[in-house]
Formats: C-alpha cells, sequence, structure tokens
C-alpha cells in the first residue's frame, strides 16, 4: 500500500537520505557477493586464485565480456535483447584480421575500421527493430546467423594471424612503468646472475600510482557529492557509514592495484574498460540520453507521450551495442593473436547472463552498468576458480545456469518482500 | 403475467476508498428487455460483474436471486452454467482466431480433448444463422467489422444456451445502421422467450427496446419504470438529479485574448481508415479560461486531444492548431511540447507515468533539457530542487521524491503527472480524465492546481466524463457527440440537463 506520510522538514530529508540508499542497497548486496565468492575459490584454489598473474588472467579473460556487458545493458534496460553480439563479435575479429594480416592495414586505423563496421551493424539491427517494429529476439537472432555464416566464409575456413605487435599489445600488454620498478626485496640471483622468477617483490611503481589517484579521485567526488546535498540542505547518509563505505571501496582498489604492481603491472585492457566502465556509468547516471533509456524500457507508451523520440534513442542504443561488439571482437582476436571461425560462439550468452545477474530486469527499466560489470565479473571469477579446482567443463555449466537462476531469483524474491 | 426471474436486492459494493454501489436493487422478468441507464460511473458496470460472479460471492453485500434460488457465484463460470451471459463493453475476442474458434473458446466441441472440427463448423453455421450474421465460420475475427464482431460476440453466448443476456453498451463502438440491426436481434430474442439486460446511455435505443427501465445515479438505484411511463425527460431527470454540492474551489475568472485555437480537426481511426472519429472540429482556449469538452463514452474526446497533441492517435489527420495567434506545428509530441501544448492522458498507469521509477525522475521527464546542460548532463542537484520544488506545489504525499511512483495513490499519481506537465510549462494544458479514479479529498486539490493555472494565464482544456465537474469548474463547455461539436455553452448557462439535450439531439442528427 501508499505510504502516505506527511513529509515535513527534517523528517522528510532524512526519509530522502534513506530512500537514496535503498537504491543503493542491492549494489552492496552484489559487492559482498563478489567478495564472497571470491573468497570462497581463494579458499578451495589455496590461494591460486589471489595470485597475481591469475587476477591478471582474469581481467583479460573476461574482458570482453565486460566490454559487450556495457552495451547489453542498455539494450535490456531499453527492454530489448541482443542475441547476436557473439556472432558480431567474431566477425569484426575476422575482419580485422583479414585488414591488417592479409592487407597490411596499419592496426589503429584497422581497429577504427572494424569499429565503425559495428556500429553499422548495430544500426541496421536497430533500424529493424526501432522502425520496422520488428522484435529485438528476432532481428539479433537473425543477425546472429548472418554474422556467424559471414565470419566462416570470410575466413574460409582457416585461422588467420598473428597480429601486429602493436595490436597484440591491446590485449597482451601492460601499461609502461614511466617511474620504474620499486624494489621492496631484492629477487635472488641464479648461477648466471639473473634473477630467479617469483622472488623477490618489486612493484610496478604506476600502477600504485594510478591506484593511489583514482582512489583520491573517488573520495574528492564523493566528499563533492555529499558537501552539495548538504549545501541544498538535503541530508546525505549519515558519517559514519559513508567513511566505512568510501575506505572499503578504497582498500579494495589498492589491494587488486597491488596484486597488478606485483606482477607486470595494469593490463592495457583493463584501461581501456575502466575507461568505458566510467563513461557508461557517466551516461546511464547523469546524461539525459541515459535517463531517457531507463524512461522507455520502464514504460515506452508514457516515454513517447512525454516527447522522446523512442525509436531514434531504441535505434542509437544498438549502434552503442555493435561498436561494443566490435571493440570486444578486437580485444578476443588480440588475446588470441588470430582470427578463429570459432570466435565468439556463445559469447552472448556470458553476456547477456552477467547483465541479469547483475540486477537488470529482464521487463525493461531496472538495471545499473555498476552491476552489470560486477555481474560479469562474479561469472568470470567462478569460471576462473573451478578451472583452477578442475572442475569439468559440463559441471561448471551446469553450477553456473544455477547460479544465474538463483540470482534472478533471489532478486524477484527481494523485490516482493519489500 | 410474468414471473420474477432476476432479483438483486441491496447489493453493496465498495472498493478501498469508493462505494461503488449501494444498496441497489434490481427486479427483471422472465422475457423482458431491461435496461439500465446512467451517467458514466454510475455502477451500471460494477453491478453487472456483480452479478455475473466478476466480484465473487463475499465481496459485496446483499443476496441475488436467479430463478427463485439464492445464488452465490464464485467465478464467471458459476454464472454462465446458470445461463447468465454478460457482454462486456470491449469485445472479448481473439482477432486472429476464425469466428468458429472464438464461438467455442472455452467451450470447445470436443470428446477427450480432441476438438470435433465438422461439428463445431456445423454448430457455428447454426448460431451465426440465428444472429443474422452471414459470414464462412472459418472467416478470422480481425477481417469483419465491429459490428458484425458484436454478433459473433451474442453467438458465443447463444452457444453457451443463454437465458438472461447481459450486454454492456454494445452499441458504443457501433454504426448506426449496426445499431439498429444489433436492437432489432434483441427483441427477436425476447420473442423466443429469452430475457436481456441492456445497459446504455443512450436512451433513443433505452425507448426503442426496453419494457422497463431502471436507473442508477452514484451507486444508488434511483427508480424502475415501466414502458409507459418511459420519456427522456423522466430519465434525464432521474440521471442526473443531484445537488450540487460545494465541492469545487472558486474562482474569479480573468480571461483574456485567444491563445489556442483547433480548426477544422478532422481525424481517421488509425486501423479502420475509413471511418472518421474527429469529424471537422473547432474550437478555441483563451487565456486564463478553463474550457470543458463534455460528452459520453466514444464520442471521440480521448481521440481529438491525442491526434492534437503531436499526432498520436489516428491517421489521415487535417486541420489547423494555432497557438498565441500562429499556426503552430504539433505533429510530433516534442513539437507540440515545445509550441507550448501539454497533455495529461486519462490512463495515468499506462501512458502517464513510469511505474517503477522515483517521483524525480517522473517530473523531470518531459523536459529533461530544463535541469541538465547543454551537452545533456543532468545535473541532479537542479533535479533534486525542482522535483521537490513540484512536490511541495502539488502536495504530493510521499515519503520523499524517491518514493517509487507505482506506490503512490491515484490521486498523488496524477499529481505527479501534472507537476511533469507543469514543469514543461505549456501554455495550453489538456487534462484527459484529471480525477478519474481519485478521492473527493484529491479531487479537490486537483481543482484548486486547474485554478491556479488558469490565474496564472495558462489556458486549459478539460475532458471530463464526470458532467458535475465540468460545471463546477468550467468557463465554458463544448459538448461533443460522435465526433462532432454539438453544443457550447458558458459554465454558468449550462446544466446537466442542457448537455444532457445536446447529446440526444446530436445523436439524433447522425441517426437521421
Amino acid at each position: 500500500m501508499s505510504t502516505e506520510t506527511a513529509g515535513t522538514g527534517t523528517n522528510a530529508a532524512k526519509a530522502s537520505a534513506r530512500d537514496a540508499m535503498k537504491e543503493n542497497l542491492r549494489q552492496y548486496g552484489l559487492v559482498l557477493a563478489l567478495i564472497a565468492i571470491m573468497a570462497f575459490f581463494g579458499v578451495m584454489t589455496n590461494g591460486i586464485l589471489f595470485l597475481p598473474v591469475n587476477l591478471t588472467n582474469v581481467v583479460l579473460q573476461n574482458s570482453y565480456i565486460v566490454v559487450m556487458a556495457l552495451g547489453m545493458l542498455l539494450v535490456i534496460v531499453a527492454g530489448h535483447i541482443d542475441l547476436s553480439v557473439g556472432s558480431v563479435a567474431g566477425f569484426v575479429g575476422a575482419v580485422a584480421a583479414v585488414l591488417m594480416v592479409d592487407f597490411g592495414l596499419n592496426p589503429l586505423l584497422a581497429a577504427i575500421c572494424c569499429i565503425a563496421v559495428g556500429g553499422v551493424i548495430g544500426g541496421a539491427q536497430g533500424y529493424f527493430i526501432a522502425y520496422m517494429k520488428i522484435p529485438s529476439f528476432i532481428v539479433t537472432l537473425a543477425g546472429m546467423l548472418v554474422f556467424k555464416g559471414l565470419l566462416l566464409w570470410l575466413l574460409g575456413g582457416r585461422s588467420v594471424g598473428p597480429f601486429p605487435t602493436e595490436f597484440q599489445m591491446l590485449s597482451a600488454g601492460f601499461i609502461p612503468d614511466v617511474i620504474g620498478r620499486w624494489t621492496i626485496i631484492e629477487p635472488q640471483l641464479n648461477a648466471s646472475g639473473n634473477p630467479i622468477p617469483n622472488t623477490g617483490l618489486m612493484l610496478h611503481s604506476t600502477t600504485l600510482l594510478i591506484g593511489v589517484l583514482i582512489v583520491a579521485a573517488m573520495l574528492y567526488f564523493a566528499l563533492q557529492s555529499r558537501r552539495s546535498r548538504e549545501s541544498h540542505g538535503y541530508e546525505a547518509e549519515p558519517f559514519a557509514l559513508f567513511v566505512v563505505k568510501n575506505f572499503v571501496i578504497a582498500a579494495i582498489v589498492m589491494f587488486l592495484m597491488y596484486k597488478f604492481a606485483s606482477y607486470k603491472g595494469l593490463p592495457n585492457v583493463l584501461i581501456v574498460m575502466g575507461i568505458l566502465i566510467a563513461l557508461f556509468v557517466f551516461i546511464t547516471k547523469r546524461m539525459t540520453f541515459g535517463r531517457r533509456i531507463f524512461a522507455m524500457g520502464g514504460n515506452e507508451k508514457a516515454a513517447k507521450l512525454s516527447g522522446i523520440q523512442t525509436e531514434r534513442l531504441t535505434f542509437f542504443v544498438f549502434v552503442i551495442m555493435g561498436m561494443l561488439a566490435a571493440l570486444a571482437g578486437l580485444i578476443y582476436a588480440a588475446r588470441l593473436n588470430q582470427a578463429t571461425p570459432k570466435a565468439g560462439a556463445g559469447m552472448e550468452l556470458d553476456v547477456i547472463a552477467a547483465v541479469f545477474v547483475g540486477g537488470a530486469s529482464a521487463m525493461g527499466g531496472v538495471g545499473e552498468v555498476a552491476g552489470a560489470v560486477i555481474g560479469a565479473f562474479i561469472m568470470g571469477v567462478m569460471n576462473n576458480g573451478m578451472g583452477i579446482m578442475g572442475i569439468n567443463i559440463d559441471w561448471q555449466q551446469v553450477i553456473k545456469g544455477l547460479v544465474l537462476l538463483g540470482a534472478v531469483a533471489f532478486d524477484l524474491y527481494n523485490k516482493k518482500k519489500a | 403475467m410474468s414471473q420474477t426471474i432476476l432479483e438483486m436486492r441491496d447489493i453493496t459494493k465498495t472498493f478501498p476508498g469508493v462505494r461503488a454501489l449501494s444498496n441497489v436493487n434490481l427486479n427483471v422478468q422472465a422475457g423482458e428487455i431491461h435496461a439500465i441507464v446512467g451517467e458514466n460511473g454510475a455502477g451500471k458496470s460494477t453491478l453487472m460483474k456483480v452479478l455475473s460472479g466478476v466480484y465473487p460471492f463475499g465481496t459485496y453485500e446483499g443476496d441475488i436471486h436467479y430463478e427463485g434460488k439464492e445464488c452465490r457465484f464464485h467465478g464467471i463460470h458459476d454464472s454462465e452454467r446458470l445461463g447468465i451471459v454478460i457482454i462486456h463493453q470491449e469485445l472479448a475476442l481473439v482477432p486472429l482466431l476464425s469466428i468458429a474458434e472464438n464461438l467455442f473458446l472455452g467451450n470447445e466441441q470436443a470428446r477427450f480433448g480432441i476438438i470435433d472440427w465438422n461439428k463445431a463448423r456445423r454448430r457455428a453455421a447454426e448460431l451465426l444463422k440465428k444472429v443474422g450474421l452471414r459470414e464462412d465460420p472459418d472467416t478470422l475475427i480481425t477481417n469483419i467489422g465491429t459490428g458484425k464482431q458484436q454478433l459473433v460476440e451474442i453467438a458465443k453466448a447463444l452457444a453457451k444456451d443463454v437465458k438472461l443476456l447481459i450486454l454492456d453498451e454494445p452499441t458504443a463502438s457501433l454504426s448506426e445502421k449496426d445499431s439498429h440491426a444489433l436492437l432489432d436481434l434483441l427483441l427477436e430474442f425476447k420473442r423466443q422467450g429469452m430475457t436481456s439486460i441492456l445497459i446504455s446511455h443512450k436512451l433513443n435505443e433505452v425507448k426503442k427496446v426496453a419494457d422497463r427501465v431502471t436507473v442508477i445515479r452514484d451507486g444508488q438505484t434511483i427508480e424502475t419504470m415501466t414502458r409507459d411511463e418511459v420519456s427522456e425527460d423522466r430519465i434525464i431527470t432521474s440521471m442526473v438529479g443531484r445537488t450540487m454540492e460545494d465541492r469545487y474551489p472558486s474562482r474569479t475568472p480573468n480571461i483574456g485574448e485567444t491563445i489556442f485555437e483547433v480548426k477544422n480537426w478532422t481525424v481517421h481511426h488509425p486501423l479502420h481508415p475509413e471511418r472518421q472519429v474527429i469529424k471537422g472540429i473547432n474550437l478555441r482556449v483563451r487565456k486564463g479560461e478553463v474550457v470543458g469538452i463534455a460528452g459520453l463514452m466514444g464520442a471521440g474526446r480521448t481521440e481529438f486531444a491525442m491526434s492534437v497533441f503531436g499526432r498520436t492517435y489516428g491517421t489521415n489527420i487535417s486541420g489547423e492548431v494555432w497557438l498565441h495567434g500562429k499556426q503552430a506545428d504539433t505533429s510530433t509530441v516534442g513539437k507540440a511540447v515545445a509550441s507550448g501544448l501539454a497533455y495529461a492522458t486519462e490512463d495515468r498507469k499506462v501512458y502517464g507515468l513510469n511505474l517503477i521509477d522515483h517521483i524525480k525522475h517522473n517530473v523531470t521527464i518531459a523536459n529533461l533539457p530544463g535541469v541538465s546542460s547543454r551537452v545533456g548532463v543532468v545535473d541532479d542537484m537542479a533535479e533534486l530542487k525542482v522535483a521537490n520544488e513540484y512536490r511541495r506545489k502539488t502536495n504530493i504525499r510521499s515519503s520523499s521524491v524517491y518514493q517509487i511512483t507505482g506506490n503512490l495513490s491515484g490521486g498523488n499519481q496524477q499529481k505527479v503527472v501534472l507537476s511533469k506537465w507543469l514543469f514543461a510549462n505549456p501554455d495550453v494544458l489538456i487534462l484527459d480524465e484529471p480525477t478519474r479514479g481519485i478521492d473527493v479529498g484529491a479531487k479537490y486539490e486537483i481543482y484548486t492546481i486547474i485554478n491556479k493555472l488558469a490565474e496564472e494565464g495558462n489556458g486549459i482544456l478539460v475532458i471530463s466524463s464526470e458532467m458535475p465537474e465540468l460545471l463546477g469548474i468550467c468557463d465554458r463547455i463544448y459538448v461533443l457527440s460522435e465526433g462532432r461539436i454539438v453544443g457550447e455553452m458558458a459554465g454558468h448557462e449550462a446544466n446537466q440537463e442542457k448537455i444532457m439535450r445536446a447529446i440526444v439531439r446530436g445523436e439524433e442528427r447522425a441517426a437521421s
């Protein structure tokens, strides 16, 4: 039933702070779930999961899923679905291979071409969905078949590679240590005077510095938004909670940065991912474009009668999805260092699962970028952990399926209770 | 001479906050056509839903006696088993199934779950003959017109061995010719001994077929008259004869020059483009003026408003819209809003609000640029300020602007819709059924907001099915019937009788 307390003075302000917090509660739950899953697999793998080299691996293995999950979040919030992203990613990887390996095109130019191709593909599908009103399920199912076929045709059954070194760096590279190594413990040397691997502790100091900068920026913005709320006369969350929350986040960031620093530093692809994640958080939280997608997904008729051009909006959502699928295809190809006919197969399912585990609603209108990213990592950590534990691929699938179902069921149960 | 087949005694039905029926009595004789008349919202349909078991036994007070036995229906199946079949205002046919399939939907001609298509077709042909519909039983519903669909509904009722047929506004969406055919069919059934209840507010129809007429007003039975006693005057007085209470805030109108004018507006039905829904409407609204559009359901009021506002209804729209003495382009919602027009819909849940999002986001969605930078970055603080400001202005009762709109009461939801459009800063506001389904207190608040908007120099166009409401708040009233304006009167000169007369006259003119 409706709560109809006459909101007066500070009560209203307090309630508003409480409501704002409730909004975030789900997300905290997801973060806690991720931490719990990591701790579980950390124990089960005797700490292998947390080895710097393995954490780096988790990032590399999931980067393309995360990139696509960002676009898929918009698609699902808009009330649609895109089944074609795996095929499109595979196809674009093949295009990249043909351009760079067969035609010797400059890698940067080739990459730009490839992302444009992705945009055009997304636009074509978006046109049928937005303007021809064909259900996205059908259009992208068709797209899935078409681009899987085109991928096979383009490669003619062969694998094309290797890619130029510059391009490989997209997935295999790490940011340069401009400051230099920070040696904590000297590594032991072997007989010929070379350092023995896995001895000593030398930190990638640029990575640490970036970590510190990120934490500082985060705290700065958090404090500023808090101050802005207060200066406008709205109560912010309790200060103690604010401190604890930010401390925990900062600690997690620094812990991960330390792990990366003690291996080879930050992977390039993590930088790309980080920038994209920040951009998409900004788009969904702060931009009219994002706001309108949520409004459309929540009630398309009302959005239309509020003057939102829903067709155009849907179209652009699919253009963005296509570009991100293309980027994911590039990352995947660079990681394998070749384009293969099987590239991208089944990827769409991991991407969609990540978004739903992250709390998006299949009915549209509900979802969070952060949720989708965390959802992707929950699935990724499970993949990685079960792999290390030597669980067979068959049971891995079963467990992942049950986690997806369980996560969504839990979510719906909570919503009903509330 | 004849005996009572149905008696409903002291039926009282309450919804949260609203008493829809109080102590209604209805007595229907076997073999008669009994008409129930009343204004929109008087409780006619509610009464029939009680009778057919849509509202099961226990959710209402009072008893139903049918064929001498007391009945406690727990669902529509219970009443249908006794031969009481209701045909609702909105047809319940599946468009992409054939006539035969629809006739036996849920009542299939089957043994052990296997449908006997030959039998179904044969029986369908018989039933269609009974209702005088010459169509192949295999024709899809979507391929026949509304009039014929109505006949299929009746045939469907006959398939269930109907003894008491209830028709809820059967002619609301029918052409004059189809209506006549339908009424003739009712008379034919009567000759065969069937009893019917006809719900209608078209008085000419009632006069034509009814043996007795029961008038319902404000959820109460006013009187039941026999065929000889029936006259238009008497029915109208009975229907509208309530006193006007002090339910409307007072206002001294300060009316300026014309700011909104629609000329020669014509609209065709989106699915049946040959049908004209709006037939050349001319109207104008002046600064500071509250103008009402009266009319019965199906008169084309919402269709008119939506077609003007961004062409969100209809095809082949022609006519001109003038705002501030200049012709305005309102061909998309965006352009309509930009030229200073706003339209708050009749169905706030379907067309007005994003029910899964909170108040703040709903208030700003029609004017996001108003709280954003030029490149489309929303200023959260500005937005919060706006939402709180309108929450205070329209007196939305909620825990905060972060409350989900789906959890608000109807009146508060309506205030969110109003806030949304007020923030879009229109000069002319079209309000479609602004107080539908909300309680009296909230209604008063909505009227106060309307008055304030008028005082600030806006033009307000109010569409309402509640005549007292229009009489209470409007400076001028247009009467719409069958897509035409059939009357225009100053607020202080208007009364319900005049409006009803204009509607009846309009219908008669359309019929002749």
